[in-house]
């Protein structure tokens, strides 16, 4: 009962914040230059006053300020988040349409640089100067220093143009024949530089910091207390250790889980990634403002979903956190 | 009768950062089976890390055994093997810690924590290891076991944990139970209670007892010898009975007079509380030849501060480490 | 019965020898060698920035020479790019505007920040509560996104880029700044302070924000670097001033001519990678002189 209770204060609590999203993409779009008007008389190329009026008074832009605000998020529950005159489609469908190339990165992204990130952490905790915690120390400077869009390029040079080991851009290649087998792997072929590219950041954060909580936890009573009844080292540490060293881990995961979306639309961008990044990129040349806001909310959107999975996870970890509500 | 655990001249070493200090300095004792030993000391004279040596659980990289041997029915264990030793830990000598608060692993039940150890050293099955986890529990004296097992320690109280402790160390009925400072972190009424459990639990699995304390009315009540440490050094030893009516060191009279009518009758007019000024030497002076206690001693001449002193013999077992022993009883 | 002495004490006053805490944390910072290292670049990042322009004069966007031409030929120390222009020129000229946004962006970060930790963690409560709550809104908006609406909506200008960094990468710094507050106000002078009446604003500024500095002064440089790695990737992405150049910049423009030549983006890239390493060492050695903790060791 408590447990199905916290799960539905935390789930009012992720529509409260996807409303406050609406509410902040409406007062930008109203603020910015320009309407939606504007953008359709561009596109049929020019447009009098009085076309423009009746433009205005058909998408109810003479409405005062919050009726206007609530025909918008009224739309939104109704999966309508305007029109893309610039693709010619709903912006819903337009970004169904990328999201799953986007969830394929960022999903494969995190899940690789967590698991990789807890085996480097516990190996360098445990041999403190050896030489996977020498990598970590280097890896972190490097994760933090080099921006994901240089890293991807540098990538790119090296495995794709000099070694030819991986395509350099897309998704997939259009002649691949041969069922879904092949066609996944194909996807998996692309997917590998920029999935690395991702990775590459978030390795280098979750490695230290899966190190510094292995660090002490190596250190507690606890784990004084499991040497103490016998076990032997491997069960003192994947055992004893490991289940309490993950938490901060996927704590932080969760916590960054916005910025490797973030992350994603330079990496997109850089591999023609078809995914909500470089539609955003184009849309955002194309001053495409509905598709861009679409966007935005959607993101916002997978980071919520995420913040719930993240407690979840938590919760199976720390029966503390299970009993703190 | 041979002895359970027989100690000689330990030298424990602890890398610091002015150099090598000896924690332990030329150690020697012997515990036989069904008794209880107390070690008595401040903190910091190097109670816990003879428990720990004797456990093989000295801190890697910082402490380690420098010297003498630490014999268990006849087997050194300073120098056995570590899958050795994790086949005794847990199995013939257990051990019980300080911080019942933060001892117990906090991500697994308490009743996995306890039939983790039956498995590991008895064999036992998962669910024969479980239900003797409950009878343990019970055993412990925990209200309803059948449905406290699958609680977390973050649901039970100091006392408690300290408790679930108790039942891991004597899960498979071990020749020795080493307790350090067990009762520290606990309330005053608590602590009486688990002194209480140990005691009957001990004494129904034949455990010997290794009392750590710093409490000399539990040394009174639970032990038949005792162990004064001071700075990594044995100060005084012998029978508790007559320590404790007749000590010899200073350092053992300052403890007894720390306590309040300790042997007095309630009725008796108190004497007034004394304590012992000052603190331990710091551990970088722990090496010198001299007797460590004369910079508080206000009995001590040139020869303590020139000289360790040998152990002297005041027959019955009891042996005081001081130069002046015999003029200040 | 017994009365025992005190220990004698010689080596207490040697240990507390009177020294001025800058004096303490700048000699600590002295003594590590890579936090030297990295502040020594720092500095010469920020002399070019101020007088490379002056020292190496050109228009940025001029072609200069034949396109692609590989670094050192014909006197050009770093090449050409595809429209023929100095890469040198171009680096040192972008050298400023990545620097100035990112020391602005990291300020306006930092302000916002402070003032929502300050105020949330001082006065408890709903205010907390509610403050924490919008510091959440923003962490569920991914930044990069944010800032590129807020860029393709009002306008890529220099201050509109800024204030798009500022404005989606304070909630570390609220955070951190929330949680020192929580911490002091608890201090006996700070209850000191509020029983003789000082008034509010004088105690979160006066009292207890100087006591809080040590985390937001390593929180911070480690904003200046990630704010210019963040103009880095709007620029990247062609989000910026077409009037200016700046390292991001620059790559985004060359990235299709990777095949040509790979040393117009990777040169670029290193001088950001070096910049915002050389910063985050000086963050690391200011956080070990900073933390009472670590100096013992």
């Amino acid at each position: 009962m408590a447990i199905l209770r916290a799960t539905a204060t935390r789930v009012v609590y992720a529509v409260i914040l996807l409303l406050a999203v609406l509410v902040l993409n409406f007062t930008m779009m109203h603020m910015a230059p320009g309407d939606v008007a504007d953008t359709i008389a561009q596109s049929m190329g020019g447009a009098d006053a009085e076309i423009m009026e009746q433009i205005r008074k058909d998408y109810g832009l003479d409405q005062p300020f919050p009726v206007q605000l609530g025909t918008y998020i009224g739309k939104v529950v109704h999966f309508d988040l305007g029109y893309s005159f610039f693709y010619n489609q709903p912006v819903v469908k337009l970004i169904l349409e990328r999201l799953p190339a986007t969830l394929l990165l960022v999903i494969s992204a995190q899940l690789i640089a967590i698991i990789l990130g807890v085996v480097l952490g516990v190996i360098s905790a445990r041999n403190p100067n050896g030489l996977a915690s020498h990598f970590v120390t280097g890896l972190a400077l490097f994760g933090y220093a080099a921006p994901v869009f240089w890293t991807g390029i540098l990538f790119l040079i090296l495995f794709s143009l000099k070694l030819g080991w991986f395509p350099t851009s897309g998704m997939r290649d259009v002649t691949t024949t041969g069922g879904w087998f092949a066609e996944a792997l194909d996807i998996a072929h692309h997917a590998v530089l920029p999935v690395f590219t991702l990775c590459s950041i978030y390795l280098a954060l979750y490695s230290r910091t899966c190190r510094s909580s292995m660090l002490e936890v190596l250190g507690s009573d606890y784990v004084r207390t499991a040497k103490a009844k016998g076990l032997s080292a491997s069960q003192v540490v994947y055992k004893h250790a490991l289940k309490n060293a993950v938490s901060p881990v996927i704590t932080l995961a969760g916590l960054q889980l916005s910025a490797v979306i973030s992350g994603a639309v330079l990496v997109e961008t850089v591999f023609s990634w078809p995914g909500l990044g470089t539609l955003a990129f184009q849309s955002i040349i194309a001053r495409d403002t509905p598709t861009i806001l679409g966007i935005l909310f959607f993101s916002a959107l997978v980071v919520i979903v995420g913040n719930l999975l993240t407690d979840l996870a938590l919760r199976i970890v720390d029966p503390r956190v299970r009993s703190k509500q | 009768m041979p002895a359970l655990l027989k100690v000689e001249n330990l030298r424990i070493e602890l890398n610091t950062r002015d150099g090598i200090s000896p924690v332990i300095d030329n150690l020697s004792l012997e515990l036989y089976p069904g008794e209880t030993l107390s070690f008595v000391g401040e903190s910091g004279c190097g109670k816990s890390m003879t428990a720990l040596a004797i456990m093989g659980l000295l801190p890697d990289k910082v402490g380690r055994v420098a010297g003498g041997r630490i014999l268990f029915n006849g087997e050194n264990l300073a120098t056995a093997s570590n899958e050795r030793l994790n086949e005794i830990r847990g199995n013939d000598i257990s051990m019980i810690f300080q911080e019942p608060m933060t001892s117990l692993n906090p991500v697994y039940s308490i009743g996995e924590q306890i039939a983790e150890v039956l498995r590991r050293h008895q064999a036992l099955s998962n669910k024969a290891a479980w239900s003797k986890a409950i009878e343990l529990l019970d055993a412990v004296r925990i209200p309803d076991p059948q449905s406290r097992v699958s609680d977390y320690p973050h649901q039970m109280s100091g006392g408690q944990r300290q408790r679930v402790m108790i039942a891991i160390a004597l899960a498979c009925e071990p020749k020795i139970l080493i307790a350090d400072e067990p009762t520290t972190a606990l309330d005053v009424t608590v602590q009486a209670q688990i002194f209480d459990l140990m005691r009957d639990l001990g004494r129904q699995s034949g455990s010997a007892i290794i009392l750590i304390t710093h409490d000399m009315g539990a040394v009174a009540e639970m032990a038949e010898h005792m162990i004064v440490m001071y700075a990594g050094r044995k100060a005084e030893s012998g029978p508790v009975q007559k320590v404790i009516e007749s000590p010899r060191h200073p350092y053992t009279q300052g403890l007894i007079n720390c306590v309040p009518h300790l042997l007095a009758e309630l009725t008796e007019e108190r004497p007034q509380l004394a304590e012992i000024d000052g603190i331990v030497p710091s551990l970088k002076d722990f090496g010198r030849d001299e007797c460590l206690f004369a910079s508080r001693c206000e009995f001590a001449d040139t020869l303590c501060r020139s000289q360790r002193p040998p152990g002297f013999d005041f027959g019955d077992d009891q042996i005081a480490a001081c130069w002046r022993a015999g003029e200040i009883h | 019965m017994s009365k025992l002495k005190p220990p004698i004490s010689g080596q207490l006053e040697e240990e507390f020898k009177a020294q001025s805490p800058m004096m303490e944390v700048w000699s600590m910072f002295c003594r590590n060698i890579t936090a030297m290292i990295g502040l020594v670049i720092v500095l010469i990042v920020l002399f070019a920035a101020i007088f490379g322009p002056t020292l190496y004069p050109g228009d940025p966007f001029e072609m200069v020479w034949a396109p692609f031409s590989r670094p050192g030929e014909e006197g050009y120390l770093l090449g050409t790019d595809y429209l023929g222009r100095d890469l040198t020129t171009l680096l040192v000229h972008g050298a400023r505007v990545s620097i100035l946004i990112g020391l602005s962006a990291a300020l306006l970060t930092v302000l916002i920040g402070i003032t929502v930790g300050a105020v949330a963690g001082y006065y408890k409560g709903w205010v907390e509560e509610l403050l924490m709550r919008i510091t959440e809104f923003f962490q569920v908006l991914p930044t990069l996104l944010f800032s590129m609406v807020i860029v393709a909506l009002f306008g890529a200008s220099l201050p509109m880029i800024t204030f798009a960094i500022g404005v989606v990468s304070w909630p570390p710094v609220a955070r951190v700044t929330r949680a020192e507050f929580l911490r002091i106000r608890e201090l006996e002078y700070v209850t000191a302070a509020r029983a003789s009446g000082v008034s509010n604003f004088k105690i979160i500024f006066r009292t207890i924000l100087p006591n809080a500095l040590p985390p937001i002064i390593v929180q911070a440089a480690l904003m200046v670097g990630s704010a210019i790695l963040f103009e880095a990737g709007l620029s990247f992405l062609g989000l910026t001033d077409p009037n200016v150049v700046s390292w991001g910049q620059i790559i985004g423009s060359n990235r299709q001519y990777i095949l040509d030549s790979s040393y117009t983006v990777t040169i670029p890239g290193l001088a950001i990678f070096i910049t915002v390493l050389a910063i985050s060492l000086v963050g690391d050695g200011l956080n070990d002189a900073l933390n009472p903790k670590l100096r013992k060791r």
